[in-house]
């Protein structure tokens, strides 16, 4: 089985996103399932920026702990990733910027000959990757027609001059002939939103979830779609709302510090029950932390933000197939039940790319809210046996539509009296049983691997791909609650009935599903944890698993 | 089904005396107003924020959106985007608007967002009690500032000139007509309208006095003219003792925020052919 990790390195402003995306469509092409780690600092140029584009042929989603191919960049390409560099490594660098042993292009050279722009040279190292790769040129000449709709074939002659700089080194053979949809997990959001009716967006700009926003910003006509990037977060959050309270299906994106200042717009939308989702895109904290990488560490804060109490719906998505289905799925039930809904997610998620597995998009059918009845005059609080009031938006005749912050009485007026304060609170508990009802009807905990293994990891959101391809290799089971909220509480039991060792893997020091299961009186043996802001590789997990005593 | 004085049921629990009462009949006024001019009155959307003021949201029998302090303008911008049929109207009190929220006005009035925002402008904090806001006189002394506040006021309206505002506005409510006539301006001019109305805070700030004896309504004032806007706006710094002009300081229509975005008509159909689509891009 082939299992191939390109390294590619340069400076910020290098594109070297795109060069590893790129590399991870030349593999799309052969066949190969795909996915592209990308580690970058907080800053525009210079600094040190790497990809790991990995194939292989089965479905992946992490990076290993290897380089097969290193392309580089910049002379840190090579220095700092020496631990990773074997003596089968085929290396090729810019010879202009870069000392190493291995094979040179150069690139500048071949730039200024062709006087193209420096951001080309990603192309140009391309070309060179694929020569060296024994990749046919015709595969980098479709991957660059499909992906670089800018100026292709100033692209396409840069790109051969890079080929014809090498040798081939290392053939990689081709692996199938379907190639899949590479897709970032911020896109397979934005996608799951659009399926499950997005009307309009509001957005400030934060990592990991700005790109949510560029994604969308650039498809509103395709999608007619509305995108707003208001003056801060609490703009945002409350903007949103407006949208929502008029009608609109409406979702705001952010990361932890931006949803910090959303929080209070957050309680308003439990307790006014505007429904409202929020995609939470979690980084390594706390305060700034390290803006551009990942961490689990918001689980907690996110099950409990807001004063006060209400029903929320928080879905941790593990891959771009579930971030799309549960996208779609969390705004479909905010909408039925009138509550506010989180979709957590994290750097390695939304940042990473991933070959999409169409047959694993269909989204269950969670059916819409039910109309509003006619009987008697308009009450946006009807007290109602599932807890959930008819909700209409103005305009519309013959009803006079209140919402309101303060403890309300059923037409939406503010009240102070004891029993109508006490009648809205078993409304909205009355409403957390129905979406818990809704919940449990889906499929909100998943099992991977070996399902009688007696061991089981437990996992929640991006450790879920490191989790089942370790767990594979040992025969481990894994068990992923991707609802956190309402607690799927029996399902997890049952999923976990008859394992002697549960092992929480989680991107945190607390260890925050442990703790929540614990709550639920649910027993996890062991806690992996993970604090330096990276992504579990393959590796690593399986080296610290090892540890477990 | 709306009762025909527009006034709930909700009991009212404003202090006897207050300006409130004043607002309430003039911006009542001015949406009987609307709504005889044809605007179907469940086109009409009310935000207010949180303080006395905001009981308007209880006691007016229209749409509302009772929202959390500070926060009526985002909220008042998302429904007007989402539905530029809608008239939506801010009350704000000078808390929410000059202290807690005053990122939102400003940029209100940069997008020309075709609200209408009304400050419920008593220069106090009342239902926290009397403590000092932005447009309290240096020196006040509230709950908060026993000795005095140590800042001086801002001045609304020359903040709001410079921001780009198109329709810039003080009434009072010691002049319920002139009010609701300022107020039923504002409605109709299309962009963002900004009305700061000095308000009589019968309990903590009883400034009846002061708006009676320096108050006069603007006559011979060109309200095109941008100059003389803020010549005027200039001429009371909500500190001293000098005249306080009522009426339009300026109104200039521009594009508005809503304008400038594409309106889709409701149909999903296309949806799920458009992401295939996109996926079939990303292959």
């Amino acid at each position: 089985m082939n299992d191939i990790s390109v390294l590619t390195g340069g400076r910020a402003g290098d594109g070297i996103n795109s060069a590893g995306l790129l590399v991870a469509h030349l593999f799309n092409q052969m066949g190969y399932q795909t996915y592209l780690y990308f580690d970058y600092p907080s800053l525009i140029k210079g600094g040190h920026n790497f990809t790991v584009t990995r194939a292989a042929e089965r479905k992946i989603g992490s990076h290993r702990d290897r380089c097969d191919y290193l392309l580089a960049l910049s002379q840190d390409s090579i220095d700092l990733h020496r631990d990773l560099i074997r003596n089968d490594t085929v290396v090729l660098f810019d010879s202009g910027r870069v000392h190493g042993e291995g094979q040179g292009v150069p690139v500048e050279e071949i730039l200024n000959a062709e006087k193209a722009p420096p951001v080309m040279g990603n192309t140009c190292i391309i070309g060179a990757f694929a020569k060296a790769a024994g990749i046919p040129f015709e595969v980098v000449e479709t991957v660059i027609r499909r992906q670089i709709p800018k100026d292709p074939e100033k692209n396409l002659v840069i790109a051969k001059k890079g080929y014809e700089a090498v040798h081939e080194k290392r053939v990689i053979p081709r692996a199938g002939d379907t190639c899949c949809p590479l897709l970032t997990g911020n896109e397979a959001i934005g996608l799951g939103l659009l399926h499950g009716g997005l009307d309009a967006f509001v957005a400030y700009p934060m990592t990991p979830t700005s790109n949510l926003l560029h994604f969308l910003a650039a498809v509103t006509d395709e999608f007619a779609l509305t995108v707003v990037h208001p003056e801060n977060e609490i703009a945002v959050m409350l903007m949103a709302l407006g949208f929502s309270y008029a009608g609109k299906k409406t979702a705001v994106g952010t990361s932890g510090g931006g949803f910090c200042l959303m929080t209070e717009g957050f309680s308003f939308a439990g307790g006014s029950e505007v429904p409202i989702v929020v995609v939470m895109g979690q980084r390594t904290g706390p305060s700034t932390g390290l803006p551009t990488y990942t961490g689990q560490t918001d689980l907690q804060f996110i099950l409990h933000a807001g004063q006060g109490e209400f029903p929320r719906l928080v879905v941790a998505p593990g891959d771009p197939e579930q971030a799309y289905v549960w996208s779609s799925i969390a705004l479909s039930l905010a909408w039925k039940c009138q509550v506010p809904a989180v979709i957590l997610v994290d750097k390695t998620l939304c940042e990473g790319t991933y070959s999409l597995d169409e047959k694993a998009i269909a989204v269950p059918a969670t059916g819409g809210p039910e109309p509003p009845g006619n009987s008697g005059p308009y009450q946006r609080y009807a007290i109602t046996e599932n807890g959930i009031s008819p909700m209409r938006y103005p305009p519309s005749r013959d009803a006079v539509i209140k919402v309101n912050s303060y403890t309300h009485d059923e037409t939406g007026i503010s009240t102070e009296k004891a029993d109508m304060t006490v009648l809205m609170t078993e409304k909205r508990q009355r409403k957390a049983i129905s979406l818990k009802g809704e919940t449990d009807s889906l499929e909100c905990v998943k099992t991977y691997g070996k399902t009688d293994a007696s061991t089981a990891i437990l996992c929640w959101g991006s450790t879920l791909p490191v989790c089942r391809e370790v767990a594979e290799k040992r025969g481990f089971s894994v068990i992923q609650p991707v609802v956190l909220s309402p607690f799927p509480k029996e399902a997890l039991h049952a999923a976990l009935s008859g394992k002697r060792e549960v092992i929480a893997v989680e991107e945190n020091a607390y260890g925050q599903l442990r703790m929540l299961c614990t709550q639920h009186g649910i027993g996890v043996h062991h806690h992996v944890a993970k604090l330096d802001g990276r992504p579990f590789s393959v590796e690593e997990l399986d080296a610290r698993l090892k540890e477990v005593p | 089904m709306p009762s025909g004085n527009l006034i709930t049921g909700a009991q009212n629990t404003w202090c006897p005396g207050c300006g409130n009462f004043t607002i309430q009949f003039a911006l009542r006024t001015a949406i009987q107003g609307l709504v005889a001019d044809g605007v179907p009155l469940e086109n009409i959307v009310l935000v207010t924020g949180i303080g006395c003021h905001a009981k308007m949201g209880d006691y007016l029998d229209i749409n509302s959106f009772y929202s959390i302090h500070g926060r009526t303008i985002p909220v008042a911008t998302g429904i007007k985007l989402a539905n530029p049929d809608l008239t939506v109207i801010c009350c704000a009190g000078d808390g929410d608007a000059y202290a807690e929220g005053l990122d939102h006005l400003i940029f209100a009035a940069k997008r020309n967002s075709d609200i209408t925002v009304i400050i419920h402008n008593n220069r106090v904090y009342g239902l926290t009690t009397g403590q000092y806001t932005p447009t309290s006189p240096l020196g006040f002394r509230g709950r908060s500032t026993p000795g005095g506040t140590q800042e001086e006021p801002f001045n609304p309206l020359t903040l709001m000139l410079a921001s780009g505002a198109g329709f810039v506005a003080r009434s009072t409510s010691r002049k319920m007509p002139h009010l609701a006539g300022v107020i039923g301006q504002g409605l109709r001019h299309k962009g963002f309208s900004f009305i700061d109305v000095l308000q009589v805070c019968a309990t903590y700030f009883n400034m009846t006095e002061l708006y009676d004896r320096k108050g006069y309504e603007l006559s011979g004032h060109d309200p095109a003219d941008f100059q003389a806007a803020c010549r005027k706006a200039e001429e009371w710094d909500y500190n001293s003792d000098s005249s306080i002009a009522f009426g339009v300081f300026y109104r200039e229509e521009k594009t508005c925020f809503e304008e400038r975005f594409r309106r889709y008509p409701p149909s999903l159909d296309k949806r799920e052919a458009q992401i295939l689509a996109f996926l079939e891009k990303k292959r």
